[in-house]
């Protein structure tokens, strides 16, 4: 095939100053500059990934979250894509102020990703086993049998039953669930330490699901490589990250263990999307509705840009922007969890007004019993 | 349990004007302040796919460029002969090996000499090239726009009836596209020129729109088998739509877009083939113009060193199926469904 | 016919009655096309629906849940079986009769995007139906009448009634498959097929959809068959559930008892993949090994034999092999499909979580199907359906 290229250069160790954190990204702004104006895809988007650990980045189509591991990974075209702002720091050295020679060096082999369609992520035209073979190539320095045989070794990693047999087979000979575990087995190849995962189990049936999702831990608890998870399935999340970051509108509204954010929802968008999913005990209930549509991306509202539809909204909300702040403040992007700036208004009236929200809300929105209300959440 | 779990059978009829009037349902669906955003844009005009197209065709600049030339070259073909008409027969006095080049020329009008802008120059015969070009786009652009929607038409309609019916009756009709596209195109299109031609448009017309059809008819059918399958064509047949309305109402307007596209580029592609078939001598006769024709003759031209006698027409071509191709591109862009919704 | 009362409970039948309904696709291949076989798409299936009823009918991709729901209502045409609505046979009907039977019975479609003709405006796309069901009775060839009834459906579904004159492309997934509801229902049908309304919408979203189908199904009286992969919504919505394997039917039973107390052994590792939003769970999972197999050539007796754990826990009994199991009564109103389904209780459920079910040595059967080695998995202390989750 190719002539093996000059490897490709070893990434500096890790700047002196960095904590655990294996990627930190801060205030990262993703424009598109497109024919009917410019979509602010992710506007204002940090959290932070420890090594090993697993971090979920959940929301519904259109929150920016994709855009924001394409971002990290810097596949998106530059026009009419354009990062605005931010640092993505990964092991302290900023990515963003990268050349395109030492991004190469990062991709696949210390940040991999997996997508969400495998059959259009796998090259039809070559075997299995020439992809990731390829990969291999790419980052180490090995001959091109050695390659052969480690993705032979990925592919049992996997749980491929006789991989000697699977790696010269192409993508259209097998199923959807096998596919997933190639390309897992092709991110893994080069034993990266952050796996970024766009939605990998979505366009599986619920069985292979369960199968992709036991195969992405045991492989996480083998080698210590760090997830990060993209999804909108908050069982999924539930099962397999340490930590939530929950996207609306391509911002941040609510950070937490997943403990924290899935059974004490603060942020109302949080709370308004655990209730609106079925689930046992809620039989003959109406199902919670967050109220309206996603903004148009052209033209987000003022302010929180879920006041339009947050049952809970009062005075500060359409007009101040509450975004979680960095260092101290509770990590919710809401006027309920804190005191509205500009608005100087003493404490004692702000619990008035946000006590008078939630009654509000609390008549409108009819009682579920699945979820832990509201109310009892600490401040 | 099953038994007890299904609810008690309402009376029918009662329904609407009670939901109506409760607007339970309703109620969590519209969200306050939605009615007042709407108003604002209960003013502007809804589009449909067709005028979002043209406005995406509008904002290309490259098809807008075309569509300017075309229509320049349009204008140009239809009006300018009407001042200057094609006259077959010979200046006297006005012949002159070699031909003038851009310029002025003398002419005897009136029996007095005059000088005559020739912004092309003049041919042998003393034959403004001007007139040449302005004369014979009208034959070349008709034998392109005329063609092309003979070859539409056909096309649509075999590739309708294939893709509608299946089965034997598609069978049938693409073996005989199959034996279309066998064929060497051009050896077809002289030898059927050769022989069926009668030197004018409508032979060249009908030749090359009928020998093009197979392209369209294959496109049609394409898209007809894939829409057949959409689920917006399941949604007509289940609540009672008959197959004829589906095809033309559902099926059809949806599969035009390539088939536009493609068409667009037959204009093109039979510009270029009249001129080829009468640079050969079996296209359009010589007692008329046509910039086939006048490439044709000017041959003899360049042993004089005239070159702007085969220069000018062969620009014109040139220029117009460019600005057609600029148009195509445009119009593959704006069609695609797929550029955002 | 349009003058018989609607939801027919004059003379006791279940409203839907399918029986024996079987659809195969031929599979060609050659140049003159000769059928080499079948893709049993659906095979052998019945069931009831009774008035008012939401059946749910569940399973994986490839289990022909969509191709019956189509074939049901003639989107499709049937390999052999009888299918009735109320009382009347729905196969046997054509022209005429086919259409004015077409009322009766509708659809909404999966996709928000594809079920609207992106060249119509939504007046059209509704008034369509109106327009070819019009009698001498509904005047809906009059452009009034159908104006005013296509206004009437868009309120009904929570939409304005000016945005007849818009296109599908100007709509959010939520409001076109509104439309598509509309569509259906402006027809007054008793009997709706919902082939996976929710799957393509947000979470925030399916709830309205979700909502406004249960008061629609109130409002007037519908009967739904409720084809779904999302058993969470499934179980919220349905009265009775079906669930579908390779073409057939494997259980049937009323919705708690499915979810509490599943008898079959697919259903249990189906039940069981489901991941809930609640991080407490520690659920212990039965996976399934390897791929579903093709349904040109699914294997002998029990379908499900080649990957289901009972099998493998009670020694791969002959009688799996060699018998395909009826759907057979249970008691309680719920039915299954396996010879053993009496030896399944949470022991044997909890048995078959906490092992490895690997078949030791070469895999005997192993195209392109079971290519999978199941994933070892850490002890941990189990929570089979219907145990209490850890505090």
């Amino acid at each position: 095939m190719t002539t093996a290229a000059p490897p490709l250069p070893v990434p500096a160790g890790p700047a002196p100053d960095t904590a655990d954190y294996l990627l930190e990204v801060r205030d990262l702004r993703t424009h598109f500059h497109v024919m009917d104006g410019t979509v602010k895809a992710v506007d204002g988007v940090s959290f932070a990934v420890k090594r090993g650990e697993t971090i979920g980045i959940v929301g519904e189509s259109g929150c920016g979250k994709s855009v924001t591991a394409l971002t990290i990974m810097r596949l998106l075209d530059i026009p009419p894509a354009e990062i605005a702002t931010g640092e993505i720091l990964f092991e302290g050295r900023d990515v963003l102020a990268l050349s395109d020679r030492e991004m190469r060096a990062l991709r696949g082999n210390d940040i991999a990703m997996i997508f969400q369609e495998p059959m259009t992520s796998l090259n039809p035209v070559f075997t299995v086993g020439n992809q990731i073979a390829e990969a291999v190539r790419l980052h180490l320095k090995v001959s091109r049998r050695e390659a052969m045989d480690r993705a032979i070794e990925s592919l049992r990693l996997v749980g491929i039953n006789s991989p000697e047999r699977r790696v010269k087979q192409y993508p259209h000979e097998m199923s959807g669930g096998m596919r997933q575990r190639v390309m897992i087995a092709m991110a893994l190849s080069c034993e990266p330490k952050l796996l970024i995962a766009d939605e990998p189990t979505t366009a599986l049936d619920v069985t292979i699901q369960a199968q992709i999702l036991e195969l992405i831990r045991r492989i996480q608890a083998e080698t210590g490589t760090a997830l990060m998870l993209i999804t909108h399935d908050l069982g999924v999340v539930a099962e397999m990250v340490h930590d939530v970051v929950v996207m609306y509108g391509g911002r941040v509204v609510e950070q937490g263990t997943v403990d924290e954010v899935l059974l004490q929802p603060r942020h109302p968008y949080t709370e308004g999307l655990l209730a609106s999913i079925p689930s046992k005990g809620m039989r003959g209930a109406r199902l919670n509705v967050i109220k309206g549509t996603v903004p148009n991306p052209f033209n987000m509202p003022k302010g929180c840009n879920f006041a339009p539809r947050c049952p809970y909204r009062f005075e500060p909300c359409p007009e101040h922007d509450p975004r979680i702040e960095e260092g101290g403040g509770p990590p919710v992007a809401c006027w309920l969890w804190k005191q509205a700036p500009g608005h100087s208004i003493p404490q004692e009236l702000h619990d008035q007004q946000v006590a008078a929200a939630r009654r509000a809300a609390a008549s409108n929105t009819p009682a579920t019993t699945a979820v832990p209300t509201y109310h009892e959440a600490p401040r | 349990m099953a038994e007890d779990a299904r609810p008690p059978p309402r009376r029918p009829g009662s329904g609407i004007t009670g939901v109506l009037h409760r607007r339970r349902i309703a109620e969590d669906l519209i969200e306050e302040g939605q009615e007042e955003e709407r108003d604002t844009e209960v003013a502007l005009a809804s589009m449909s796919q067709w005028q979002l197209a043209a406005r995406r065709f509008r904002k290309h600049k490259m098809a807008m460029v075309g569509l300017g030339i075309f229509i320049f070259m349009a204008l140009s073909i239809t009006l300018v002969p009407v001042f200057q008409p094609y006259v077959f027969q010979n200046i006297p006095g006005a012949s002159k090996a070699g031909g003038e080049p851009p310029g002025e020329v003398t002419r005897l009008v009136d029996g007095q000499l005059q000088a005559q802008p020739a912004v092309f120059g003049t041919t042998n015969e003393g034959r403004d090239v001007f007139n040449l070009v302005v004369n014979g786009g009208r034959i070349s652009m008709a034998v392109g726009v005329f063609s092309m929607l003979i070859a539409g038409f056909v096309g649509v309609v075999v590739g309708t009836v294939a893709g509608y019916f299946g089965g034997a009756i598609d069978n049938m009709l693409m073996r005989v596209v199959d034996v279309f596209f066998a064929i060497p195109f051009l050896f077809v299109i002289l030898v059927a020129a050769r022989f069926f031609g009668r030197g004018d448009v409508l032979s060249l017309v009908m030749i090359i729109g009928l020998l093009s059809w197979p392209l369209i008819a294959r496109l049609v059918r394409a898209s007809f088998l894939s829409l057949r399958e959409a689920d917006f064509v399941d949604a007509a047949r289940a609540v009672g739509v008959g197959n004829l309305r589906i095809a033309f109402r559902h099926i059809l307007p949806n599969a035009l877009s390539p088939v536009i596209v493609a068409m667009t580029l037959l204009m093109a592609n039979a510009i270029v083939l009249e001129a080829f078939v009468s640079f050969l001598g079996f296209g359009i006769r010589d007692t008329e113009i046509s910039w086939g024709n006048a490439l044709a003759n000017a041959q003899e031209g360049i042993r004089f060193g005239n070159w702007w006698w085969a220069f000018f027409p062969g620009m014109a071509i040139a220029l117009t199926v460019l600005a057609i191709n600029f148009m195509g591109d445009g119009l593959r862009d704006a069609l695609d469904p797929r550029s955002r919704e | 016919m349009s003058t018989q009362p609607r939801g027919g409970w004059t003379n006791g039948r279940p409203l839907v009655e399918v029986k024996n309904l079987v659809k195969y696709y031929p599979i060609q291949s050659g140049i003159l096309r000769r059928k080499v076989g079948d893709v049993r798409a659906v095979d052998n299936v019945s069931f009831d629906i009774q008035h008012g009823e939401i059946l749910g009918l569940v399973g994986e991709s490839g289990c022909g849940k969509s191709t019956l729901g189509r074939t049901l209502i003639r989107l499709l045409p049937p390999t052999a079986g009888e299918a009735y609505l109320g009382g009347v046979d729905i196969f046997a009907q054509k022209g005429g009769a086919l259409k004015r039977m077409r009322r009766k019975m509708q659809i909404i479609f999966q996709d928000p995007v594809a079920s609207l003709n992106p060249r119509m405006p939504v007046s059209d796309i509704i008034g369509e139906g109106l327009v070819a069901q019009a009698d001498k009775t509904n005047h809906w060839d009059k452009g009034d009448v159908r104006e005013k009834r296509v206004g009437e459906y868009l309120e009904i579904v929570g939409l304005r009634r000016d945005y007849a004159r818009r296109y599908p492309h100007e709509f959010s997934g939520g409001q076109r498959q509104r439309i598509g509801i509309a569509r259906a229902l402006a027809l007054s049908p008793e009997f709706v097929v919902c082939d996976e309304p929710v799957s393509a919408l947000d979470v925030s979203i399916q709830s309205q959809i979700l909502n406004l189908l249960i008061d629609l199904r109130e409002e007037f009286g519908l009967t739904y068959l409720f084809i779904a992969h999302n058993l969470s919504v499934v179980q919220y919505l349905s009265d009775r559930v079906a669930v579908m394997y390779l073409g057939k039917v494997v259980e049937l039973a009323p919705v708690e008892q499915l979810y509490a107390d599943p008898r079959h052994p697919y259903t249990v590792a189906l039940l069981s993949a489901v991941p809930e939003p609640d991080p407490r769970l520690r659920k212990k999972r039965i996976v399934l090994r390897g791929d579903v197999p093709s349904p040109a050539n699914p294997p002998s007796g029990c379908r499900f034999r080649t990957r289901c754990w009972l099998f493998e826990q009670l020694g791969r009994p002959e009688n799996c092999v060699e018998e395909e199991p009826p759907l057979r009564e249970l008691g309680h109103g719920q039915a299954a499909a396996c010879h053993w389904a009496e030896k399944i209780n949470p022991q044997a459920i909890g048995r078959a979580a906490n092992q490895d079910t690997t078949r030791t040595g070469a895999d005997a059967d192993d195209d392109d199907g079971a290519g999978v080695m199941p994933v070892a998995t850490e002890p941990e202390s189990i929570n089979a359906e219907g145990a209490a989750p850890r505090a």
